[in-house]
């Protein structure tokens, strides 16, 4: 469908995706567009993978997202990275935390974490970010998800001004400041072509 | 008129705000818990947790009775538990305005079963209205009481997954009809469903289906879109926006009300068509209702599982598949597993330690089955295990039969099931995992944490005199973080004499965040056992070198694994620095 746009973010339980996912969507609200999101939690919260589509534009019919439709995948971790790939369009952009989350069938050694991981990433046009240090610069280390929003939002066609205030309005007061710089820092890393 | 970003449950409690809802009562179930999460926020109403699906809708009807709108909300497996109300509410019918919203998950995303809540509409003989996304449940809350009032019937709202949990732009008006409760009028021929009385209220059911089918036919609940006619599509529920993304010419018949099925509006839309499909998750129900109506049905395959998708949509029409990208071959999956401190983990260590079969049940502790621990054998539904681990000791001669229930879903239904088994003369042994909380569905309060649905404080059940009062003659409770003692007290209770109840009481990791400073290994000291790593704790793995290693950004300091390790190699690591830690 022309003049919609598709992000899929993609983590872990407990990483923030789903209110990244949020203001991602308020954003584009904010912005006057027809918004869906869908995100499923229950089970998923107990650090097991997460995924929270949000589709925006003139008129959105499904809140959910085809293999080969997305045209951002934002990645919490390199793992979720590689297995939500199929999703994104063959010129999707995907931007993707530098770090790994292992799960437990690795951490109890019944299964590995491929040794190309990054680098097959790579290969598919990932845009590195590391939010965890990024965040912790702005102060917060718990504002990784505004980080990877900021990154992503270098290529979304949404308006500053409604970021900042979204953000604002969303976030604990008390980390308000922190977190609009860790927007800030994501953002500029890949204006700047900083993110790897 | 205010733009609002609402998921469809906010809509629905939205809807039935604006409806003049006296009271809404339900149990948590995901997708339906915020539907009263977010109704008690708003003025006037009245919102509880009720210890069941059943006294939930009993309760509700209670409002009625007296006159009140009421909201009712659980899961699609809930209703299996509040079916039987349900059944004969339909015929006494109803004072207040009655809805009973229950949200179905195809595709399984957090439950036991998949199972087509339609059915139950037909079954219990009552009105659906099947909302496709947040706007329309809204819009469709507030019809569900205006059909109930006026045909004198509960009526039944179902969502899925994706309408619960999708948000949508939906736009707010704010007013809050102004319903005056009915007056309480005593009419027994209605209210009292003794075979005489029944008998009447059977025949009036089948007259208010009659009605309720000419109303279905011209409501507007139904809606006829037509595009291109050479192909019409007919679809209800969230399957609606699927059809919409990949089919975007194709004719439409919205199904809105899906009983009773409006047979003329979907023969007078075949007639406009050249050829009719049907669209349905869980199917097939509505295309059985279609070819019943006269009309020859365009076979498309359709899963009879899972979401309908676009992708699903297009498969089954033909439109050609989109390039797709490749996954990494072997990224190893993430199944969720318990919390960094969870309190069940040393229980599920110490159940290990008993070889026993252990019956198990719905919530947090569910996780206990999956390995490393895999220290528990069923799951089934709300109540299950204790019911179980009487029927398995019945027979099991070899090992011993434990049951492990979470405090809420053992005043859920898992009581009863403790009285079924002193009376029945049961020497098992049961296990409360009280952590003061329903932590599966959010944190809710129960009847055992004490806390209500408005954040009060109220009684809380002593589970030690409950199980006393229920006939167990052995009851003890003990701190799940104490591995060894834990251990003891399950040994102690699987030989003794008589019904054994063994209540191991810690907060919910997630509720009370007692971070306390991580925990290292020593590597000089770690002899590569493994032991640990059995925990399945996901701060603890392998290292390289074959030792275990703690990851400080993960650990909550909650000292299981020191006392699982028995070399002394798990050590004090000091504070946590404030760097990472955000997967937590
Ligand atoms: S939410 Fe609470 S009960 Fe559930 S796994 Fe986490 S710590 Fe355990
Ligand atoms: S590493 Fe040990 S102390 Fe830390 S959370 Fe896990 S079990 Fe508890």
């Amino acid at each position: 469908m022309s003049g919609v746009t598709t992000v899929v973010l993609a983590g872990v339980g407990g990483q923030g995706t789903i209110l990244a996912g949020d203001v991602l969507a308020k954003v584009a609200m904010a912005d006057g567009h027809d918004v869906r999101l869908s995100e499923v939690h229950g089970m998923a919260q107990r650090g097991g993978s997460v995924i929270t589509f949000v589709r925006f534009g003139d008129e959105v019919h499904a809140p959910v997202v085809d293999p080969g439709t997305a045209d951002h995948l934002i990645a919490f971790e390199m793992i979720e990275a590689a297995r939500q790939l199929p999703l994104l369009k063959r010129d999707g952009r995907l931007v993707v935390n530098q770090r790994v989350v292992l799960p437990l069938p690795v951490l109890v050694g019944a299964a590995r974490v491929p040794d190309d991981l990054e680098a097959a990433l790579a290969r598919e046009g990932a845009i590195f970010v590391d939010a965890e240090a990024l965040a912790c610069e702005a102060g917060s280390s718990k504002s990784a998800n505004i980080v990877l929003l900021g990154a992503a939002s270098a290529g979304l066609p949404l308006s500053e001004e409604s970021w900042a205030e979204v953000i604002a309005s969303r976030v604990p007061p008390a980390t308000v400041e922190a977190n609009l710089r860790a927007f800030e820092l994501g953002r500029a890393a890949c204006l700047k072509g900083a993110c790897r | 008129m205010a733009r609002t970003l609402f998921s469809g449950n906010e809509a629905v409690a939205r809807g039935a705000w604006e409806a003049g809802v006296a009271v809404g009562v339900g149990y948590p179930g995901t997708p339906s818990t915020e539907v009263l999460e977010n109704l008690v926020r708003y003025e006037g109403v009245r919102c509880e947790w009720a210890p069941n699906e059943k006294v939930a809708a009993e309760v509700a009807a209670g409002v009625s009775l007296a006159g009140g709108r009421v909201i009712v909300t659980m899961k699609h497996v809930g209703l299996n538990v509040a079916a039987d109300p349900l059944f004969t509410l339909a015929y006494t019918g109803v004072g207040g305005g009655y809805v009973l919203f229950v949200a179905d998950d195809p595709g399984m995303h957090s439950s036991q079963n998949e199972q087509d809540s339609r059915r139950y509409a037909v079954a219990a003989k009552v009105p659906m209205l099947e909302p496709a996304d947040p706007a329309e449940a809204l819009a469709m809350t507030r019809a569900a009481f205006e059909i109930s009032e006026e045909f004198d019937v509960p009526v039944l709202v179902r969502s899925t997954t994706r309408v619960s949990h999708s948000k949508g732009v939906v736009e707010v008006d704010g007013a809050r009809a102004q319903v005056q409760p009915q007056p309480y009028i005593k009419d027994p021929a209605k209210w009292v469903m003794v075979p005489a009385n029944a008998r009447r209220r059977r025949i009036d059911l089948e007259e208010r289906l009659v009605r309720l089918a000419e109303h279905a036919e011209l409501s507007g609940l139904n809606r006829v879109e037509l595009r291109d006619r050479s192909l019409g599509v007919i679809v209800d529920g969230a399957a609606y926006r699927a059809v919409r993304e990949a089919l975007p010419d194709a004719s439409v018949l919205k199904i809105g009300m899906v009983h009773p099925f409006p047979r003329d509006l979907v023969r007078a839309f075949a007639a406009e068509v050249e050829s009719v499909a049907v669209v349905e998750e869980l199917g097939p129900f509505v295309r059985d209702l279609v070819v019943q109506a006269g009309v020859a049905v365009r076979e498309v395959p359709l899963p009879a599982w899972g979401e309908v998708t676009p992708a699903v949509v297009r498969a089954a029409f033909g439109v050609l598949p989109l390039e797709v990208r490749k996954v990494r071959e072997g990224v190893p999956e993430r199944p969720p597993l318990m919390c960094p401190g969870c309190p069940h983990r040393g229980v599920f260590w110490a159940l290990k330690r008993t070889k026993a079969v252990v019956t198990g049940d719905i919530g947090c502790y569910t996780l206990g089955a999956a390995p490393p621990l895999a220290a528990m054998d069923s799951c089934i539904c709300m109540g299950a295990s204790v019911g179980m681990a009487h029927g398995a000791s019945l027979v099991e001669r070899e090992r011993p039969v434990i049951g492990v229930i979470g405090d809420s879903t053992f005043a859920h239904s898992g009581i009863t099931g403790l009285v079924h088994m002193a009376y029945n003369g049961s020497h098992g042994t049961i296990v409360v995992l009280d952590n003061r909380t329903t932590a599966m569905t959010g944190h809710q309060g129960n009847p055992i944490s004490g806390v209500t649905l408005s954040g009060e404080h109220t009684s809380e059940l002593d589970l030690e005199a409950l199980a006393r009062a229920c006939g167990a003659g052995w009851v003890r409770t003990v701190d799940p973080f104490d591995l060894a003692t834990t251990l003891a007290a399950l040994k102690e209770a699987i030989a003794a004499p008589t019904l054994a109840v063994l209540i191991a009481k810690a907060p919910c990791a997630l509720l009370e965040k007692r971070v306390k400073d991580p925990v290292a290994v020593d590597d000089d000291v770690c002899t590569a056992c493994g032991s640990c790593i059995q925990l399945g704790c996901p701060a603890i793995s392998k290292a390289d070198s074959g030792n275990a290693q703690i990851d400080v950004t993960i650990c909550v300091g909650c000292g299981q694994c020191e006392q699982v390790c028995r070399f002394g190699a798990i050590v004090p690591a000091g504070p946590a620095c404030d760097l990472g830690g955000s997967a937590r």
